[in-house]
């Protein structure tokens, strides 16, 4: 249980010597991964982890220590280190543990007792049901992997500065990977689909429709073709948006401002985006994937709006950002687990909806292209530039109806201009595993760069 | 790190249902690091992450469990874990007798880490902030980076494998923003080698941040990067992920073996431009993907992929290797001691031809030089890869003209392979990087002499 974690916790900070403020962040954890291939068990892990990451803070220089362990001695060990570490820091005057705001913590039901005595052999029965159904839609589809995965976490958060914290949360999903092949010799060709579906429960699974969803993604690729390069409108599916919104968010990141890598660091106040789009980071919503009670320092999650009908607002700080800017935390510490220290960033993103259909919104579109994927978001965006160009596939649009598949091209332009060409948000909200909610977006005047 | 017959008990115990293989891989790895932003060293850390994981193989069926209690019953309880998902219904007793292999360590290291002070290693981060922000006034911030770890391995295995290996790695990088009118602009730089604290004896690390800052600044006059397929010149000891997402993913017999590659039932068939011989070597001294024995204990080997452009063979790890009743390569890698291992390339690289690089861009009329790339991603069914472009030019009339602004660049891996038609004779390594599959990420090197694509898509928004 979380009370022994923030004993630990607590331990740590009752060492604390005067003039130093100490953090403790301990957590405990494990998963259930299962892969399915060929209607059998290709591997099946179980496991457990834990650790400790202790932050000590002292004349404005900080210095952090981990290990993946609780023992005791270890415990003592990591302290010590993090004492020696803090020396060879530059001393900052904004350097401080966040202290309770007093923001009122949004109670989420974050943890399901029956995932956690869900048998085993019932998730072994989903992965398989899932490759069956996976494969059984078209003949020309077969099944890469087909997947069960859950988790559970507890952690705990105490600091001298009077945060303490502590919470647990379990989560599962399945998944499926599928191939769709066609045509013989030089002309054969194989075009790869992917589904899924998550929930607090196996019960809110849709196998069905995650298992569809794999198999028209890989299917509708099926002779797909290199398109001539032109500008045109697109219509981004809801899983690209996400990814988008995803790109978005490091824009509006407070360390990037405060250091001066946002390109909207001087906006506030600025229209940055079309009329009506309203982008929200919102943990306290229980529909996101990442809702949360805290952030990765202990204060209360809360809901922030970012951009309000194309006017920037506000961006998301933790407690250090925020000091550096004049601003307040706005709940957004993350932490990637024990082994680092809390940074910035968005929990819970979405666009307020629109109210139109995906087919409604592609109807409007004379020359265009519904993108289904995008590859490479990574390396060929630059948060900091603006420059976006990606690899991407999808379905091209003429006078409003969706015709022939298209692949091997990219679509760019920039994010500045991107936010401006936005034309209308779809309202096919739908909340996707990961920080970002999606829903058809169409963007104006993209280049699609192809034969 | 733990006594072999604790080993030889604990695999012995793991295969008592009926499982055909057991392993145990243990690792004890201590890391530090520091980061510089804004002027100021932040935050110096460091960490340590000890455990063991546990492998059971009963016919195609894998069970696994990790620990971080390297008692012997700690890795009995992971063991019987494991043993759970991966059992026949056998009850019998097995006798396990591991032989020590004799060591392999590729590098020679000469200042482990831990015998450097804390405050040496802060003191390079301080040179490259300052080395940055002389180059110019549109430097307006710089951030640095320093990492290094020290990573014992111990495997052990049903069938009698018992071999170890120490991995050093230190990593500097220096990432510079430069604003100008028209707007931001980024300038990267990293040096990362499987040695110690010497390599700062040899490379100047006030040239890389000199590099980073000069990158940055001269993107602020760059223009957007062209759209269309165009030839496509890239600089050696930087495009090696091209063929890293072109072939080298698709020559991992994962893939291979559930027919989602475009390589398979491929070997012997030209499947390249006969300038290309490509090769994925472990034991390259120094380089990021070097390793003594692979994650699986095998020792680490040169093995050729494709020679004069026909595929040779494949990368395969212990599972792939006695499903396809071929030997292993040394390619069973995995990202910690918490992780299945899988088939995963190690330091891959294309040697040289016959062509001087200065010719290769003479003989462009137009298209793209890549001074620079960045990271890259591969469909293997499909082909398709995308990889991005942090320093680029165009090249008009035979020579390189105006810097361009970052995009990605598309191919499709056997139509790209084929359209390589000149290769240069300067080889060179090229950055580390962190390769990513199913979720793990494995160090890795890459290299290449200047190389033409005769056609490529370029990712930009001018006509």
């Amino acid at each position: 249980m979380s009370t022994a974690l923030l004993a630990i916790a607590d331990r740590v900070v009752e060492q604390a010597a005067p003039g130093e403020q100490v953090e403790a962040f301990v957590s405990r954890g494990g998963e259930t991964e299962i892969r399915v291939y060929g209607g059998e068990i290709e591997h099946f892990v179980s496991a457990e982890s834990e650790g400790i990451g202790i932050r000590v803070i002292r004349d404005g220089r900080t210095g952090f220590a981990y290990a993946g362990t609780l023992d005791e001695a270890a415990v003592s060990e990591v302290l010590e280190q993090a004492r020696v570490n803090l020396q060879f820091g530059t001393s900052d005057e904004f350097a401080a543990l966040a202290e309770p705001d007093g923001v009122a913590v949004t109670a989420q039901t974050l943890w399901n007792d029956e995932l956690a005595s869900f048998p085993t052999d019932r998730k072994i029965d989903l992965a398989k049901e899932l490759e069956r159904l996976g494969a059984s839609f078209d003949a020309r589809v077969r099944v890469d992997d087909a997947n069960y995965a859950d988790a559970h976490a507890e952690a705990a958060v105490a600091s001298t500065t009077g945060i303490r914290t502590a919470g647990r949360e379990n989560g599962c999903y399945v998944s499926l990977s599928t191939l769709a092949d066609d045509g013989d010799g030089d002309a054969a060709e194989t075009q790869t689909g992917f589904g899924f579906s998550v929930g607090r429960h196996p019960d809110e699974f849709d196998l069905e429709r995650a298992a569809k969803d794999a198999s028209d993604r890989a299917t509708r690729l099926l002779g797909a073709t290199k398109p001539t390069s032109r500008r045109l409108t697109v219509v981004f599916d809801p899983f690209v948006t996400a990814q988008f919104l995803g790109v978005i968010s490091s824009t509006l990141n407070g360390e990037a401002v405060v250091k001066g890598r946002s390109l909207f660091r001087d906006r506030l106040g600025d229209t940055v985006a079309a009329p009506g789009f309203t982008l929200v980071d919102d943990p306290t919503n229980p529909l996101a994937y990442t809702a949360t009670d805290v952030d990765g320092e202990g204060l209360a999650a809360r809901r922030n709006v970012l951009v309000d009908d194309g006017v920037l607002q506000r961006f998301v700080h933790n407690s250090y950002s925020a000091r550096r800017a004049g601003a307040a935390s706005t709940g957004n510490a993350v932490r990637g687990g024990f082994a680092g220290t809390p940074g910035v960033g968005c929990l819970a993103l979405s666009l307020v909806p629109g109210t139109r259909s995906q087919a409604e919104l592609v109807a409007d579109v004379d020359d265009g292209l519904l993108v289904q994927q995008v590859q490479g978001i990574h390396s060929g965006v630059n948060p900091i530039s603006g420059d976006f160009s990606t690899g991407a596939a999808g379905l091209l649009i003429s006078g409003g109806e969706v015709g022939a598949p298209v692949r091997e091209f990219t679509i760019a332009s920039t994010l500045q201009r991107m936010l401006l060409d936005v034309v209308e948000v779809g309202g096919d909200l739908e909340w996707l595993p990961m920080r970002s909610a999606g829903m058809s977006l169409v963007i104006r005047d993209v280049t699609m760069s192809g034969a | 790190m733990i006594d072999r017959d604790v080993l030889e008990r604990v695999l012995g115990g793991a295969v008592r249902t009926g499982a055909d293989f057991a392993e145990v891989y243990a690792e004890d790895k201590r890391s530090t690091s520091a980061a510089l932003d804004d002027g100021r060293v932040e935050q110096v850390s460091s960490g340590r992450d000890r455990g063991a994981g546990i492998r059971v193989v009963a016919g195609e069926t894998t069970g696994f469990a990790y620990t971080s209690d390297l008692s012997e019953a700690g890795l009995t309880r992971a063991a019987d874990a494991a043993a759970a998902a991966a059992a026949n219904g056998d009850d019998r007793t097995r006798t396990v007798a591991l032989t020590p292999s004799p060591a392999h360590r590729p590098n020679r290291i000469v200042h482990e880490p831990d015998s450097i002070d804390t405050a040496r290693k802060v003191e390079l981060l301080r040179r490259v902030d300052d080395a940055a922000r002389s180059v110019g006034a549109e430097i307006v911030q710089v951030s640095a980076g320093y990492g290094d770890s020290t990573k014992r391995v111990l495997v052990a295995n049903t069938d009698g494998v018992c071999a170890d290996d120490h991995i050093v790695r230190t990593l500097l990088r220096i990432s510079a923003v430069a604003a100008g009118d028209g707007g931001m602009q980024t300038g990267y730089k990293v040096l990362g080698h499987t040695v110690g604290f010497e390599i700062f004896d040899t490379v100047d690390v006030d040239d890389l941040a000199r590099d980073a800052a000069r990158q940055a600044i001269t993107k602020l006059s760059a223009r957007p990067a062209p759209s269309g397929s165009m030839p496509v010149v890239i600089r050696h000891g930087t495009g090696g992920v091209l063929f890293h997402e072109a072939c080298g993913h698709g020559l991992e017999a994962d893939h291979i073996q559930k027919a989602a590659s475009v390589y398979a039932g491929k070997v012997g068939q030209q499947v390249a431009s006969p300038l290309v011989t490509l090769v994925d070597d472990g034991t390259m001294p120094g380089e990021w993907g070097t390793l003594g024995i692979d994650d699986e204990g095998h020792v680490t080997q040169r093995n050729v992929l494709i020679e004069d452009g026909i595929l040779t063979d494949y990368m395969w790890d212990y599972l792939r290797s006695r499903k396809g009743d071929h030997p292993q390569s040394g390619n069973g890698r995995r990202q910690s001691y918490q992780h299945l291992p899988m088939v995963r390339m190690t330091n891959t690289f294309v040697l040289d031809g016959p062509d001087d690089p200065a010719d290769i861009v003479a003989a462009t009329p137009s298209g793209v030089y890549v001074a620079q790339l960045g990271g890259g991603s591969v469909n293997t069914a499909s082909g398709d890869f995308v990889f991005g472009m942090t320093e680029a030019y165009l090249i008009e009339n035979g020579e390189i003209t105006e810097p361009l602004r970052d995009g990605n660049l598309i191919g499709n891996g056997p139509q790209v392979l084929r359209d390589i038609d000149m290769l240069g004779n300067d080889f060179a390594m090229g950055s580390p990087g962190t390769c990513g599959k199913d979720g793990q990420g494995v160090p890795v090197g890459d290299g290449q002499p200047t190389l033409r694509v005769a056609a490529l898509t370029v990712g930009g928004t001018a006509a």
